[in-house]
């Protein structure tokens, strides 16, 4: 089946077999590698990419699903050679450690700091939740999406 | 410890932000599933769906059917090269491939290689199998019973599940002080079998030149030296030499000790790009992962802890059954079967210690690894820690004021234990003391019996781990007799900049950034002037890789030792330069002066240049250096953690409410990564702690293979951790530095462990087995009749 897709403004079409999952779309056919995959069920949150503006789980949705969608993947996040907040944030405050779970994280992040641009921190952890890291231990993850909210915030 | 250069050097002691960050907040790593080769097959697995059966026939006709199936492996044909059994770290043996049996589920039974990642999976739902079950053994209890039904029949002579017994210490000793003592209390402890579940599964990409006759493995390996020689010695009867091996580690996506050993998968992509001159990708999926990869501890453990009326230590005695699966696939130092489990009487001194192991054989996989922990040592810390706080209550003294009387003393130090460790640094005491200030201790034990008196449940639990780190010295401490030194190689270019290769691996820790701050230390080179370079068999010196919270022990020091090579030579040129006696320059981390003449003076930058263009005659060209270290002794990074519970009597939640964690790491190369490493190790420990568990049912079903039932912490689970520091420097590390990546991993569980029978202990509760589940703790309520 034809799937045309939008990544990161860009355009892009293949011809897939139906049952191809999107993250492998991204992945192995755009071969845009920096999204992830961490498990088969849904829970690690390690595929996260924007679909229309939305935060899914790459893993679970097919690629003929996103047939004529914008996507948005952690390539996308620089603009212009600048880094985007959240990826400032991430270093300043040790945000990650073997970086695995880090584009799935800044995504979601992202997605949920559009809709709650300053958010409590128990509203970051419950935002986060779908997400797994087994690095940071999430302090420091909860402390880069407030760097980066009070960057955003701040309208720099 | 003192700052000795400025931030823009960015020596020890500096938080410097992280070399590896940018191309990771890019989504631009490159991990091994990201490896992607002209013409490269994939490989996928049939596995077993019983825990213990008879192969009679495996039918691959309708799987070759497939489109884009090239070919399905089973054990018959890699036994044609004698390559369907492989050594295991242990010097034991399991299958790659199996030819007769299976031995627990999700075995690998056969190779499924294809065209693409789909037909592959497709060739594996398609791969017929007759399987007749055989009786499963679970219990390791049952498993040593007379009339067992025998695991091993590969093993010729072999009449039962025994794999071997260990035991350490003066057993007569502790036996005349256990019968001495006032009081002796006594508990079985199970900890639980765990899987480290790394956000990365693993995988690899193997590619055999058939024309170079050279096999190139990127690969998800925590020890890439170690695994080019293992291949070598496993496969050089297929014509695989050493010299045509390349192990390439790439980015890691965590490692935590699941990444040591050597998987079947690995071998099987290997065998099929040897057999196809083809590349082939292996990534295994989370279930497999969890279901078939090493898992970590599984031990059963029968502690005794003996004192005085007074409260004061005297013995300990453990019993301990290991269950290995169906074959001991530890990745141990090889002398030590239980890995450093004796190093169980802690942070106390214990005048007598005896501690027994039985490794036993079971229907489960092979293992087991550590879980962010060097060689079973949260087992041994678990085990004093939990014993020590029953004393403590037993005798109705508070568990800080117990601790504080039965440490080890600063001034005892190096200490001698009873079980024959040299301890080479630690305050004990100065760690809970500050531990106590920061949580409040006094009026936390004040709201608690407050609360008690109104029926409500808190609990205070504290956890002052000993740590032993850094494998090892080369006199104990080999795999497969390949000592367990470590390596530095760096080269400083003509224009003062400098790459540095090592024998380790991050997988996550932070090497590029801590290695190069060792090496702004020593050389006053800034860090972002220096490239450090790991996981490339063709380029690194050799090593025995990351684990057990070595690097910085043994390749931190080695980066120090060969940096000082390179200042001594440094001194000669600069020497040379000024025209001067070498003993007649001061140096300061970056530059060399006359004494007496500060103003005459060379700078690092400048003696590299000369090195190069203006040597001094008779000398070599060239500042390089390269340095093996063995270290003298481990060493033994400590910390006390105080944990507030509140338990929930509707549901039996546990919610920890504050964590605080000291640890003293000595001297700290980088504050920012080491919180961060406390951070990570404190939530792999509240994990066992809470939630994660791998069991069986009787017929060998794992419970626990997929993350819907085996539950990481996620961040609304985890607490806000509290961290602080002592800093104690090791004596014989050439910084001072002990290594911290799995401290809190292993103090952690006892602290919240703790804290739970802590709440509970007035209702008559003693004990608790890890993890410490709402359905556990309900029913334990409901016993005690205070459930609401």
């Amino acid at each position: 089946m034809l799937v045309k897709v939008a990544i990161n403004g860009e355009k892009h079409e293949a011809d897939v077999e139906p049952r191809l999952l999107l993250v492998h779309l991204i992945r192995e056919v755009f071969r845009l590698t920096g999204t992830h995959i961490g498990c088969d069920t849904t829970h690690c949150g390690a595929c996260t990419v924007l679909l229309d503006g939305r935060a899914v789980k790459s893993c679970t949705v097919f690629a003929v699903q996103a047939h004529g969608r914008e996507i948005m993947t952690v390539e996308g996040l620089e603009q212009d050679g600048k880094l985007h907040p959240l990826q400032e944030g991430f270093v300043a405050e040790h945000g990650l450690q073997c970086g695995y779970c880090t584009p799935g994280m800044l995504m979601t992040s992202y997605a949920f700091l559009k809709k709650h641009p300053a958010p409590t921190e128990d509203e970051i952890r419950r935002a986060i939740s779908g997400n797994l890291c087994r690095c940071t231990g999430y302090v420091n993850i909860v402390k880069s999406i407030q760097h980066a909210a009070a960057q955003l915030q701040g309208g720099t | 410890m003192a700052l000795r250069t400025t931030p823009e050097v960015g020596g020890m002691g500096h938080s410097i932000k992280r070399k590896e960050d940018p191309r990771f907040i890019r989504g631009r790593g490159t991990y091994v599933d990201d490896v992607v080769l002209p013409g490269m097959l994939y490989l996928d697995i049939v596995r077993s769906p019983f825990a213990h059966a008879k192969i009679l026939k495996i039918d691959t006709a309708k799987a070759l059917a497939v489109p884009g199936v090239l070919a399905v492996i089973t054990g018959q044909d890699l036994a044609k090269y004698n390559l369907h059994w492989m050594p295991t770290l242990m010097s034991d043996t399991q299958m790659v491939l199996p030819v007769e049996k299976v031995m627990y589920q999700a075995q690998e039974v056969a190779g499924v290689l294809a065209t693409s990642r789909y037909a592959a999976a497709d060739g594996v739902a398609a791969v017929e199998v007759e399987y007749e079950p055989l009786p499963v053994v679970v219990d390791p209890k049952k498993a040593l019973l007379p009339g067992a039904p025998v695991l091993r029949t590969d093993k010729k002579d072999k009449k039962d599940n025994h794999i071997w017994h260990w035991e350490w210490g003066d057993r007569a000793a502790t036996d005349r002080a256990m019968a001495a003592a006032d009081v002796v209390v006594k508990e079985d402890i199970y900890i639980p079998r765990i899987h480290v579940a790394s956000i990365e599964t693993c995988g690899c990409v193997a590619h055999f030149d058939k024309v170079m006759d050279q096999l190139t493995v990127w690969m998800t390996t925590q020890a890439p030296h170690a695994i080019r020689t293992v291949f070598a010695l496993v496969a050089g009867h297929v014509g695989l030499a050493e010299h045509k091996i390349r192990i390439i580690s790439p980015d890691i996506g965590g490692g935590f000790g699941g990444k040591v050993p050597v998987y079947p998968g690995y071998v099987i992509a290997v065998a099929a790009s040897v057999l196809t001159g083809k590349p082939v990708k292996w990534i295994e999926d989370r279930m497999e992962n969890l279901q078939a990869d090493s898992f970590a501890r599984d031990y059963h453990i029968t502690a005794e802890l003996a004192a005085t009326k007074d409260g004061t230590l005297t013995a300990l005695r453990i019993k301990t059954l290991a269950d290995h699966g169906y074959a001991d696939a530890a990745a141990n130092p090889s002398k030590f079967p239980a890995g450093l489990f004796h190093v169980c009487t802690g942070s106390y001194d214990l005048k007598a210690a005896h501690v027994e192991v039985d490794g036993v054989y079971t229907n489960k996989p092979p293992g087991g690894i550590a879980y962010r922990c060097s060689f079973r040592v949260t087992e041994a810390v678990h085990t004093i820690e939990r014993m020590t706080d029953i004393m403590a209550h037993q005798l109705g003294i508070d568990p800080a004021d117990f601790r504080m009387k039965n440490f080890i003393k600063p001034e005892q130090f190096p200490y001698k234990s009873a079980l024959g460790w040299e301890y080479d640094s630690g305050n004990y005491a100065g760690a809970l003391k500050l531990a106590m200030d920061k949580i409040g201790y006094a009026d936390l034990r004040r709201e608690q019996a407050e609360k008690r008196k109104r029926g409500e449940l808190m609990g205070i639990g504290i956890s002052s781990f000993t740590e032993i780190v850094g494998a090892g010295p080369s006199k104990h401490f080999d795999i497969l007799g390949l000592k367990m030194f470590d390596s530095c190689e760096i080269r400083v270019h003509p224009t003062g900049k400098a790459i540095a290769r090592f024998g380790t691996k991050s997988q996550g820790q932070g090497h590029e950034t801590t290695y190069a701050q060792i090496l702004a230390e020593e050389l006053g080179i800034p860090a972002k002037d220096i490239q450090v370079e790991e996981g490339d068999t063709d380029t690194a010196p050799y090593g025995l890789g990351t684990y057990a919270s070595r690097s910085t022990p043994v390749a931190g020091a080695a980066a120090a030792m060969a940096a000082r090579k390179i200042q001594d030579k440094a001194r000669k040129i600069a020497a040379y330069l000024l025209e001067v006696a070498p003993e007649d320059l001061v140096w300061e981390p970056g530059k060399f002066s006359v004494k007496g003449s500060p103003d005459r003076s060379k700078t690092i930058q400048d003696v590299a240049f000369a090195a190069y263009t203006n040597h001094p005659q008779g000398m070599e060209a060239g500042l390089e250096a390269v340095s093996y270290y063995d270290p003298p002794n481990l060493t033994y990074p400590f910390g006390s953690y105080i944990c507030v519970v509140d338990v929930d009597k509707g549901t039996g939640e546990v919610k920890v409410r504050r964590f605080v964690a000291i640890d003293d790491c000595g001297n700290i190369i980088n504050p920012m990564i080491v919180q961060g490493q406390v951070h990570g190790g404190l939530t792999m420990g509240l994990a066992p702690a809470l939630l994660e568990e791998i069991s069986y049912d009787e017929i060998g079903n794992i419970q626990g293979g997929s993350f819907i039932d085996y539950l990481l912490p996620t961040a609304v689970e985890t607490p806000k951790w509290e961290t602080g520091h002592t800093v104690t420097p090791s004596p014989h590390h050439p910084l001072g530095a002990k290594g911290v990546g799995e401290s809190a991993t292993v103090g952690a569980p006892a602290a919240i462990a703790n804290a739970v029978v802590d709440a509970l202990w007035h209702l008559g509760v003693r004990h608790i087995d890890i993890p410490i589940t709402p359905p556990k703790v309900w029913r334990l309520l409901r016993d005690k009749g205070v459930t609401e």
